[in-house]
C-alpha cells in the first residue's frame, strides 16, 4: 500500500475539526440530570473517528489522547459512569487541547507537551476515580486501537498463522479442518484460504492438498498450545506463527481480500468445506475491522487548503442552469445558421432566455460563496458557557437568524470582532445575579445574537439586557485619560463611541476576560475593513445593543435606472414599491413647504430629486409632468420625483469611497453600458437629505 | 529647455539629488507634481456629476473599471474657470492616503514638461499672507527664471469631505 497519505491530511483535519465541533456542542448540550444517551453516542462517535483517523495517519499523540477521552465517554455511554459536571469540563478542556494539537500538527509546529500532559492527567484522574469497570473498557479499546499498543500485550492479542501444507499432507491422514476446529477452541479464529495453488479441474488430483491458509487466532493464548496442534504436521508444511498486531491483521485482511476476488470462481469447485465460512468471515471482517480503511476511501473529495463546503443542492441548481444555458446556446446558433428575417421572433425569445439564464447562473454562482452565519454563531454557546461559570453569572445566550447567509469573507473576518463584543456583553454588560435581582430584573441575563438582512445590508446585533452604558462615567473616564477635553460637547452617540478609542476601558477592574482597552478599537477597525459600520444603542439599566451593519459583498445589484435631467441614477430594485403618475389633487403641502401626496390611505413625503441633487437640467419641475417612484428603505417610505424611468438592469457595484468619499444620498456607483458612471441611490440617505 | 530634458531622459538616470517633476499650467501659472505620482495623462471627457459637493469637484469617471473623481484645479485654487476644450488635459494622480492607494484626476490647462529639479533649488513656499492659500504647495523652484509651484499630491488628494473621517480617525 504505497499511497501517499499526505494528500488526505487536509481532509482528515477538516473532518477532525468538524468532529471536535460536534463533540463540543454535544458536551455543552449534555443535561446533567437527564442524560440523553444518543447525545453521548454522538460525542463518542466523533471521538472515535478522530482516533481512528489520527491512528491511520500516524498522529499517535492524538490517537493516544483521544483514546483516553474515548474510554471515558465509553463508560458514560454504557451507563457505568455518571455524567458529572467535572467530567464534562475535563472533556471540554480535552476538546480544546485536541484542537490545539491538531492545529499544531497541521501547521507542522511542535506540540505543546506540557498542556497535553496536563489534560491527559486530568483525564486519567477522572478515569481512575472509578476504576472498577476499567478493565473491559481497556480491552475493547485495544481492539479498535491501531498501531499504538503494538509492543507490550502481544500475548493476549493473538496470533497470525500462515499454514501452507505440502501437497501430500492429506495422504498422511492429517485433516486441516480438524486442526482448525481445535484452534477455534483456543480462541476466536478467523480462517482465510488461499486457493491460488489449485490447478484446473482436469489436472486436479483429489488426493493432493493445494490449499494454504492464513489463520487469525485472537485471544489470550500460549504459543505452546498452538505448537501442540501443529506438532503432527510440522514436517509436512511451511508454518509461520507470528504475534498478531493490528498492522499485521490489516495487511492480512487486505491481501486476503485481494486474493479473495480471484479465488471466488475457484471456490465453487473446491471440495473443502471451510471455504464458505471463510467467504462470509472475510466480508464481516472487512466491514467491521477495516474501518480506518473505509473512512480513507471516502475522503478524497476535497484537497485545496482554502476550501468551501457547498450544499449539494446548490451545485445541482448550478448544473441545471448550465444545462439550460447550453440548450439556449444551441437554439440560438441554430437560428443564426440559417437566419432570415422571419426568424427575428425566435431570436428574440432566445435572447430573452439567454438573459434569464445568465442571470440565474450568476445568482447561483454568487450563492455558492454564501454560507449561513451559524458557522460563526456556533462557537458562542461554548464561550457563554465558559464565561458564565468563570464570572459566576447566570447567562442565557439566544441565537436568532442563524440561517442568514453571508459571504464567506464576512464569515471569516467577522468572527473575531463578534467574540470581542459578546465577551464584553457577558463581562461588562450583564450584572451579577444579586445585582440583577436588586434591579428588579430576572436573575438570568440574556444575551441575544441576531443576524438579519436589511436593505442591502446584513445586520448582526449583539444585544444584552444588562446595565447599559453609563454616559457620565464614560465621559469622565475619557477626560481622565486625556482622550477628550473637559469642555468637549458630545452627543449621546459620540459619547458611546468613546469606547472604540484605543486605550479606553470602562471596567473598574481588569479581568482576564476583557477590559484591556485594546478590543473595541480593533473591533471597529475590522468592521470598517469589511466596509461596515458599528452602532451602539444603549439605555442605562436596561441594556445595550451593538449593531454591526455590513454591506452584502454581493457585487451585483438589480437596479432601476431613472432619469433626472441629463443625469442617470440607479435605484435598487428591491427598494421600489411602485411608480405612479400623480394628479394635482393628490398633493398636499405641509406648512407651505413639505410636500406630501396621498397614496391610497397613506401620506408620503415627496423627495424632489432635481432639488436635493441640484440637477439644473431637470425636465420635469411640475409634479404633474414627471413620475413619482415610491421607495422604501429602513422603514421609511417616500416618493422620489424623477423625470422618467429608463429601464431595469443588473449593475455591478463599484465603491465610490475607494478613490473618493461618501456622498450623502448615494450608496455607491456603477458603470453603465456606454461606459459612463451612474450613482446608486441610498434611499434612507435621501430621506435624511430631504429632511435637512 | 526641452532639448535639455530629452537629452537627460535619454541618459535615463535621474541625477542624484534631483527630483523629476511633471509641470503643467493653469492660466499663466506653472505648477509641478512629482512624476512618481502621475499615473497617466488623459484628455477631458464628460463626467458624471456628484450632487451636493463643492464646484471644483467636477464628478467621477470610469477609469478602466474604477470610479475616479475629477477635480478642477483652477477652481480648486480659486482661479477663474475656463471652458473645457479638446486640449484640456486631465492628469491622473495617485498617492497613498491613510494606507490606501487613492487615484484622482485633476483638470489642468495643459501639460508642459518633465523637468529635473535639484533638491537644493527647491525653496519652501513663502508666506503669502491670508490672501493666497498655500496649503497644497510643497515648495517653489525656479526653472529657467520661471517660477514653478510644486504641489503636495497627498494633500491635494485629501478632499474636504475626506477630512471628516480624518478627524474621526484622529480622535482615536
Amino acid at each position: 500500500m504505497s499511497i501517499d497519505m499526505a494528500q488526505f491530511h487536509q481532509v482528515f483535519f477538516e473532518e477532525s475539526f468538524e468532529g471536535l465541533a460536534v463533540m463540543e456542542s454535544g458536551l455543552l448540550n449534555l443535561d446533567m440530570g437527564d442524560v440523553d444517551s444518543e447525545e453521548i453516542n454522538t460525542i463518542f462517535r466523533a471521538a472515535h473517528s478522530i482516533k481512528g483517523g489520527s491512528g491511520t495517519f500516524g498522529f499517535n499523540a492524538v490517537a493516544d489522547f483521544t483514546h483516553l477521552m474515548e474510554t471515558l465517554l465509553d463508560e458514560m455511554r454504557d451507563g457505568r459512569r455518571q455524567v458529572t459536571q467535572p467530567a464534562v469540563d475535563v472533556l471540554l478542556g480535552s476538546v480544546d487541547c485536541l484542537t490545539e494539537m491538531l492545529t499544531a500538527i497541521q501547521a507542522e509546529d511542535e506540540l505543546d507537551e506540557g498542556s497535553v500532559n496536563n489534560h491527559k492527567k486530568a483525564l486519567e484522574v477522572e478515569l481512575n476515580g472509578e476504576s472498577a469497570t476499567e478493565a473491559p473498557v481497556e480491552v475493547a479499546a485495544v481492539i479498535s486501537e491501531p498501531i499504538v499498543t503494538e509492543s507490550n500485550d502481544d500475548s493476549e492479542r493473538g496470533w497470525k498463522i500462515a499454514f501452507c501444507p505440502h501437497t501430500d499432507l492429506l495422504k498422511t491422514g492429517n485433516d486441516p479442518v480438524r486442526m482448525f476446529r481445535e484452534l477455534a477452541e483456543l480462541g476466536d479464529l478467523d480462517v482465510f484460504v488461499d486457493m491460488q495453488g489449485v490447478p484446473s479441474l482436469v489436472d486436479l488430483n483429489p488426493e493432493d492438498c493445494h490449499l494454504s491458509w492464513t489463520l487469525l487466532l485472537k485471544g489470550d493464548i500460549e504459543r505452546s498450545d498452538i505448537d501442540d496442534i501443529f506438532d503432527w504436521v510440522e514436517d509436512e508444511c511451511d508454518l509461520s506463527i507470528l504475534p498478531l498486531t493490528e498492522e499485521v491483521e490489516l495487511e492480512t485482511i487486505i491481501e486476503i481480500a485481494e486474493a479473495e476476488v480471484e479465488a471466488e470462481a475457484a471456490a465453487k469447485t473446491t471440495p473443502v468445506e471451510s471455504v464458505k465460512v471463510v467467504a462470509s468471515e472475510t466480508v464481516k471482517t472487512d466491514s467491521t475491522e477495516t474501518k480506518p480503511a473505509s473512512t480513507k476511501a471516502k475522503k478524497p473529495k476535497a484537497a485545496a487548503s482554502s476550501s468551501i463546503r457547498v450544499d449539494t443542492s446548490k451545485i445541482d441548481t448550478l448544473i441545471n442552469m448550465v444545462g439550460e444555458l447550453v440548450i439556449t446556446q444551441s437554439m440560438l446558433s441554430l437560428v443564426g445558421e440559417h437566419f432570415s428575417i422571419d426568424k427575428v421572433d425566435q431570436l428574440k425569445t432566445g435572447l430573452i432566455q439567454l438573459e434569464r439564464h445568465t442571470r440565474e447562473l450568476q445568482e447561483s454562482v454568487m450563492n455558492i460563496r454564501m454560507m449561513p452565519i451559524s458557522f460563526v454563531f456556533s462557537r458562542f454557546p461554548r464561550l457563554a458557557h465558559d464565561l458564565s461559570s468563570k464570572l459566576d453569572k447566570k447567562i442565557e445566550l439566544k441565537l436568532v437568524g442563524e440561517h442568514t447567509e453571508v459571504d464567506k469573507t464576512v464569515v471569516e473576518l467577522i468572527s473575531d470582532p463578534l467574540v470581542h463584543l459578546v465577551r464584553n456583553s457577558l463581562d461588562h454588560g450583564i450584572e451579577m445575579p444579586a445585582d440583577r435581582v436588586a434591579a428588579g430584573k430576572p436573575e438570568t441575563g440574556t444575551v441575544t445574537l441576531e443576524a438579519y438582512h436589511r436593505g442591502g445590508n446584513i445586520v448582526i446585533e449583539v444585544k444584552d439586557d444588562g446595565k447599559g452604558l453609563d454616559k457620565e462615567s464614560l465621559r469622565k473616564k475619557a477626560v481622565e485619560k486625556g482622550l477628550i477635553e473637559e469642555s468637549t460637547i458630545l452627543t449621546d452617540k459620540q459619547t458611546y463611541e468613546l469606547i472604540f478609542m484605543a486605550g479606553f476601558s470602562t471596567a473598574e477592574q481588569l479581568t482576564d476576560v476583557s477590559g484591556r482597552g485594546v478590543g473595541m478599537d480593533v473591533v471597529r477597525r475590522n468592521i470598517q475593513a469589511l466596509g461596515g459600520t458599528i452602532e451602539i444603542i444603549s439605555e442605562l439599566g436596561v441594556g445595550s445593543t451593538m449593531a454591526i451593519h455590513l454591506p452584502l459583498t454581493l457585487a451585483i445589484l438589480d437596479g432601476q435606472s431613472i432619469a433626472v435631467g441629463d443625469a442617470t441614477y440607479i435605484v435598487p430594485l428591491g427598494s421600489i414599491v411602485e411608480s405612479v403618475k400623480i394628479t394635482d389633487d393628490m398633493v398636499n403641502r405641509v406648512a407651505g413647504k413639505g410636500e406630501t401626496f396621498r397614496l391610497r390611505n397613506e401620506y408620503l413625503p415627496i423627495v424632489r430629486m432635481h432639488e436635493i441633487f441640484h440637477v439644473e437640467s431637470a425636465k420635469a419641475t411640475n409634479l404633474m409632468e414627471g413620475l413619482l417612484v415610491v421607495v422604501e428603505g429602513q422603514g421609511v417610505r417616500c416618493g422620489l420625483f424623477v423625470d422618467d424611468l429608463l429601464g431595469q438592469q443588473q449593475v455591478v457595484i463599484k465603491s465610490l469611497e475607494a478613490n473618493y468619499r461618501r456622498v450623502e444620498g448615494v450608496s455607491s456607483a456603477t458603470i453603465l453600458g456606454d461606459g459612463s458612471v451612474a450613482l446608486i441611490l441610498d434611499i434612507p440617505g435621501l430621506v435624511r437629505l430631504s429632511n435637512q | 529647455m526641452e532639448q535639455n530634458t530629452s537629452s537627460e531622459e535619454i541618459e535615463a538616470k535621474v541625477p542624484e539629488n534631483s527630483v523629476q517633476f511633471l509641470s503643467f499650467t493653469l492660466g499663466d501659472e506653472e505648477y509641478g507634481v512629482t512624476i512618481l505620482s502621475v499615473q497617466e495623462i488623459r484628455s477631458w471627457e464628460p463626467v458624471s456629476k456628484i450632487p451636493n459637493v463643492p464646484n471644483y469637484e467636477k464628478g467621477v469617471v470610469n477609469l478602466r473599471g474604477a470610479i475616479v473623481p475629477i477635480i478642477d484645479l483652477r477652481e480648486r485654487f480659486n482661479l477663474e474657470h475656463s471652458e473645457y476644450t479638446n486640449l484640456t488635459v486631465v492628469v491622473v494622480l495617485q498617492a497613498v492616503c491613510r494606507g490606501k492607494n487613492r487615484t484622482m484626476g485633476v483638470v489642468v490647462d495643459s501639460v508642459s514638461n518633465v523637468m529635473n529639479i535639484q533638491k537644493e533649488n527647491i525653496q519652501s513656499a513663502p508666506d503669502f499672507g491670508t490672501k493666497v492659500s498655500t496649503e497644497f504647495i510643497n515648495g517653489i523652484a525656479s526653472v529657467d527664471n520661471r517660477m514653478v509651484m510644486l504641489l503636495d499630491v497627498e494633500k491635494l488628494l485629501k478632499l474636504d469631505g475626506l477630512e471628516e473621517d480624518e478627524t474621526e480617525e484622529d480622535d482615536e
